[in-house]
């Protein structure tokens, strides 16, 4: 699948989900979504989405989906034990494409090698999901959106060469204001 | 001597919500007491830079965290320090645990830990106040200039 035919089955599905995006989908996503409740993580931290989706959804009980790259993932792997352990509505969308896309499409560690489904239940999450295809993401979608808990979903996408690091949709100050007022509702 | 309860009720008096923490041997001994203060939640992650991304996430779904970690822990830290601190502006507020700081000064250690805790802060540009014997009323006092600074603050134990 695409990354953007994956990000597509998201848009289906998140409801009043806060939607994070990290790298590469930061460049997508808002052509698809731009509501108070997308919050495109840039400029970042790289490996810090998934802590940063936890936090706001332990703060306010809402369902956070997090997009995080395998690149990302892979710098903070400690913290699928960390949402493990802190029961939240927290979704992890890891768009698996095997490249540190933005910075011109370089491999990364263990590409096309690394169980990441494997990584997420040994870490202790219960909903643990892998899509290949996009056909196979639509029909699983319903079920990883209608779950409670924690979830985890590996989609591997293909890797797309040429991509710019992306730029954000509006200044950080702006995002975190209206996150803010969208969340105390 | 600033005994576990005693640190840990004042910082839930301050105001703050949840504690994001990886103990130090000096800290460690506060668990029991996080655990069973109800205003406190207390949240274990596995590194000093998912600690400051989860209470980004915090403050910005309205609660008030207080992330708690040694220096060792700060220094694999700036990245994230960095974003949360400048890029996202967010008030982190911390306390770090400065290991060998004592010894250090009485010229009894070698550890390096001292001799680049504050001058990381200062690169970071997160002002601080550095307790080199924390007891009660230092410590107090401390955590309530932590919780009312309107930007991002570190209170510093000397360990």
């Amino acid at each position: 699948m695409t990354h953007r035919e994956a990000l597509d089955v998201l848009a289906a599905h998140r409801g009043e989900c806060v939607v994070l995006t990290t790298m590469g989908s930061i460049a997508l996503w808002p052509a698809i979504s731009d509501t108070p409740l997308d919050f495109a993580y840039i400029p970042s931290s790289m490996g810090q989405g998934v802590a940063l989706g936890l936090g706001l959804s332990l703060a306010t009980g809402r369902g956070v989906v997090v997009l995080s790259g395998d690149g990302s993932l892979l710098m903070n792997l400690g913290c699928l034990v960390t949402v493990a352990n802190h029961p939240a509505p927290l979704t992890i969308l890891l768009i698996d494409n095997g490249l540190y896309e933005v910075t011109g499409g370089q491999d990364v560690a263990g590409a096309g090698r690394t169980d990441f489904a494997g990584l997420a239940r040994s870490a202790g999450i219960a909903r643990v999901y892998e899509f290949a295809e996009a056909e196979a993401w639509r029909r699983g979608a319903a079920a990883v959106f209608s779950g409670t808990g924690p979830a985890f979903v590996w989609l591997k996408v293909k890797g797309e060469h040429g991509k710019k690091t992306p730029n954000p949709p509006r200044p950080m100050k702006e995002q975190i204001l209206r996150l803010r007022e969208a969340v105390a509702k | 001597m600033l005994e576990p309860a005693t640190a840990v009720r004042h910082i839930a008096a301050a105001g703050f919500t949840h504690v994001v923490w990886i103990p130090d041997s000096a800290v460690g001994p506060w668990e029991s007491a996080l655990v069973s203060t109800p205003q406190l939640k207390l949240i274990r992650p596995c590194r000093e830079g998912e600690a400051i991304g989860i209470a980004a996430g915090l403050i910005i779904g309205g609660a008030r965290p207080l992330v708690v970690i040694q220096c060792t822990g700060l220094f694999e830290a700036g990245d994230s320090l960095r974003n949360v601190v400048h890029d996202l502006q967010l008030p982190l507020k911390l306390i770090v645990g400065v290991r060998s700081y004592s010894a250090h000064k009485a010229g009894k250690s070698t550890d390096s830990c001292p001799v680049f805790t504050e001058p990381v802060l200062n690169a970071w540009k997160v002002p601080y106040t550095l307790l080199a014997e924390p007891d009660e009323p230092k410590f107090a006092a401390g955590v309530r200039e932590l919780a009312s600074a309107t930007g991002s603050r570190t209170l510093l134990l000397g360990e």
